[in-house]
């Protein structure tokens, strides 16, 4: 009997050479004469134990990680065929207390099974939401969806119930769904893992959505950065119509649903709902006025469901253990679970999925066991570039919207970086406007010209001479902030002060040189 | 670090090819992109002929297409190197040293951002994010990511790449 042995496909353990590593253990395991047979799965989340490979022995699924080409030799030598011995056996992962104090509702499949092969997918309860969906009216998957409390993961937080019912009640020969998987944020990479490792989520999501609003046409907008995620999505759409969950006639319900990934081509801005559209109708990337909403007229003018990648691959759950159980989890008005995402300076970084209301100390510390260079932590950037920048002091913050809101803060997209005491918080700072000056779109003039104005000023009081100059261009850049905040057309330019603002709060001694 | 694809074969640039390749996307949506994904696969880059090709192909004005095509970072409208290194600019890379990391290869390469050395080899470009956050700093060579990336890995990598396409054309 052949032995299963999982090696991830999927860009973090390709970025490490589990590709060479696959081949590698291939061709190892036929030199020795061994039967193996190689399983593909996504990431389970844990990237600093990628490369992860998992062998299926009799005590369950043993891991090895993170694993180099110089280790298969000696793998094969410590009979890890039958979960031996080695100095980089982790045995089973599941035990592991960075999985085992995770909450995964999301991510429950993700790294487990083959990612595109749908029997594997409803081996663990996969489709058997779109079932359940398909014996409700919209009415009646629409309430399941405010049951579940579930809002936007994208970084708006808009509660996607609310969304659905505008898109619903809109009369119109023609609706959209639209994944939003630009997923631009630096430290987020949630959407990537998902859709490398249980993509069938997404498409179920979607399609659950298009039964929920009366739309038969979706269609995943993909960043170009993510070209391995494209063709693993590819793959599980063809998988999912060949199956009859995707297409004409769903599970012979009559319902037709169509979906199709498009590409991207290196646009931050696109990541806005109403850029992406544009982007998506094959114009610009300039984002539109609002309103109207893109839910009453989005793509090309008709109504338009516009949710995130976690958003979406959250919905199949819902429907198939009940929004009250997904509302078991969280609280307040932040509901279910959160898939966080540890990056940057980290040692253990990763994908963490938990019910809202861990603090960011327990993740730093508890999850990833502090900063990957040993030095001490001095700041944490939470909610991608145009999230607030914390010192230690907030650590104890609550995961949670509304909590951290109160703390000057926002959470986005949940994605985590961490820096230690090396960093300049003015270079920080200025990066953010540097950024937000690179991508913005030109349309408003507090984004495209604030930003720039933004560098200028920040370097003014990096150099200036006295105290009294580095007040006077203290008082600029509030004022610019301010502008930029209350007159941008969009979350670009409204939101890049929080980060530097939130670095000249809490870190002032950097923005003065003379004192270093 | 081993790059497991070759370097992507370019056509050279060719205004009736590219004109054939792009008909299949008049009236889909998004067309205008998936035309300009589609030539710049091809051919590398987007010659500035093709701007008055795809207004006729699709109804539209040169102006308008430049103004797609300009949009994008990804669209480039001159010949790039036989291999695109794209470095990371963002915040969790910067948190683990991509600026030295960004120094050091623009040194030894010898060029700058938007540049190709002069061997022909590499064109060199910021990206922001590719999405590999917790395994920083990160790089991309065409259409592969590589994660913890330090300068000695980088310069084996472009060393075995530059004889990879050495090799190619003996």
């Amino acid at each position: 009997m052949s032995i299963k042995i999982y090696i991830p496909r999927e860009t973090t353990s390709a970025s490490l050479g589990a590709e060479l590593i696959a081949k590698a253990i291939d061709t190892e395991a036929r030199y020795r004469n061994l039967e193996i047979e190689l399983v593909r799965n996504g990431s389970r989340g844990a990237c600093f134990l990628e490369p992860l490979i998992e062998v299926e022995t009799d005590n369950g699924r043993v891991g090895y990680g993170p694993i180099t080409l110089e280790d298969v030799p000696d793998l094969f030598d410590a009979d890890f065929l039958h979960g031996g011995q080695h100095s980089k056996a982790l045995g089973d992962v599941n035990e592991l207390p960075w999985f085992k104090n995770q909450e995964r509702l999301t991510f429950a499949r993700c790294g487990i099974i083959e990612a595109t092969s749908v029997p594997a997918y409803e081996s663990l309860g996969g489709f058997v939401g779109l079932k359940n969906a398909l014996a409700k009216d919209s009415d009646g998957i629409i309430a399941e969806m405010t049951d579940s409390g579930l809002r936007g993961r994208g970084g708006a937080a808009f509660p996607t119930a609310i969304k659905w019912r505008t898109v619903a009640d809109c009369v119109a020969d023609q609706k959209y769904i639209v994944c939003n998987a630009d997923e631009g944020d630096s430290g987020t990479f949630a959407d990537r893992l998902i859709m490398e490792g249980d993509p069938l989520s997404l498409i179920e999501g979607m399609t659950i959505a298009g039964l929920a609003v009366g739309a038969d046409t979706g269609y995943v907008y993909l960043r170009s950065e993510y070209p391995l995620t494209q063709r693993i999505l590819n793959e599980a759409i063809e998988n999912a119509k060949a199956a009859g969950f995707l297409g004409v006639n769903i599970q012979g319900s009559g319902k037709n649903f169509h979906l199709e990934v498009f590409m991207g081509a290196g646009a931050y801005i696109c990541g806005e709902e109403t850029s992406l559209l544009e982007s998506l109708e094959g114009k610009r990337g300039q984002i539109r006025f609002k309103p109207p909403l893109p839910a009453i007229e989005g793509l090309f003018g008709k109504p338009t469901v516009v949710n995130n990648v976690i958003t979406l691959a959250s919905v199949p759950v819902i429907l198939e253990k009940g929004g009250k159980h997904y509302a078991n989890y969280g609280q307040g008005r932040s509901l279910g679970t959160m898939p966080f995402q540890l990056g940057g300076n980290i040692k253990e970084g990763g994908l963490i999925e938990k019910a809202f209301g861990l603090t960011l100390r327990n993740l730093i510390e508890d999850f990833g066991a502090g900063t990957h260079s040993g030095r001490p932590l001095r700041a944490v950037q939470v909610g991608g570039p145009l999230g607030a920048y914390f010192p230690e002091s907030l650590l104890d913050t609550q995961l949670d919207y509304e909590e951290f809101a109160k703390a000057g803060g926002m959470l986005g997209h949940g994605g985590v970086v961490v820096f230690d005491d090396s960093v300049d918080m003015a270079k920080q700072a200025r990066f953010s406007m540097e950024f937000c000056a690179v991508e913005s779109c030109g349309k408003c003039t507090p984004c495209r010209i604030g930003s720039v104005r933004g560098m200028e000023v920040i370097d003014k009081i990096v150099e200036a001479a006295d105290e009294t100059e580095r007040e006077t261009q203290h008082i600029i850049l509030k004022d610019l902030c301010d502008t930029m905040e209350s007159a941008s057309l969009c979350a670009m330019g409204g939101l890049t002060p929080i980060p530097v603002m939130s670095a000249v709060k809490n870190f002032s001694a950097d923005f003065n040189k003379g004192e270093h | 670090m081993q790059q497991l694809s070759g370097p992507i074969k370019y056509q050279e640039w060719n205004l009736d090819t590219a004109k054939m390749a792009v008909q299949e996307f008049r009236g889909r949506t998004g067309g205008v992109m998936l035309a300009l994904h589609r030539i710049q696969q091809l051919f590398g880059y987007i010659d500035p002929s093709a701007m008055t090709m795809l207004g006729k192909v699709f109804n539209l004005s040169r102006a308008e297409i430049h103004g797609v095509a300009s949009f994008y970072h990804d669209y480039k409208t001159s010949k790039p190197g036989k291999y695109t290194v794209k470095v990371c600019q963002a915040e969790a890379c910067q948190a683990m040293g991509s600026v030295k990391l960004t120094e050091d290869i623009k040194s030894f390469l010898g060029v700058d951002f938007h540049e190709t050395t002069a061997s022909g080899d590499f064109t060199l470009e910021p990206v922001y994010c590719l999405g590999n956050c917790a395994c920083s700093p990160n790089i991309m060579v065409d259409q592969e990511t590589y994660g913890r990336v330090s300068i000695d890995g980088f310069k084996a990598l472009t060393e075995s790449l530059s004889a990879a396409t050495s090799e190619e054309s003996v």
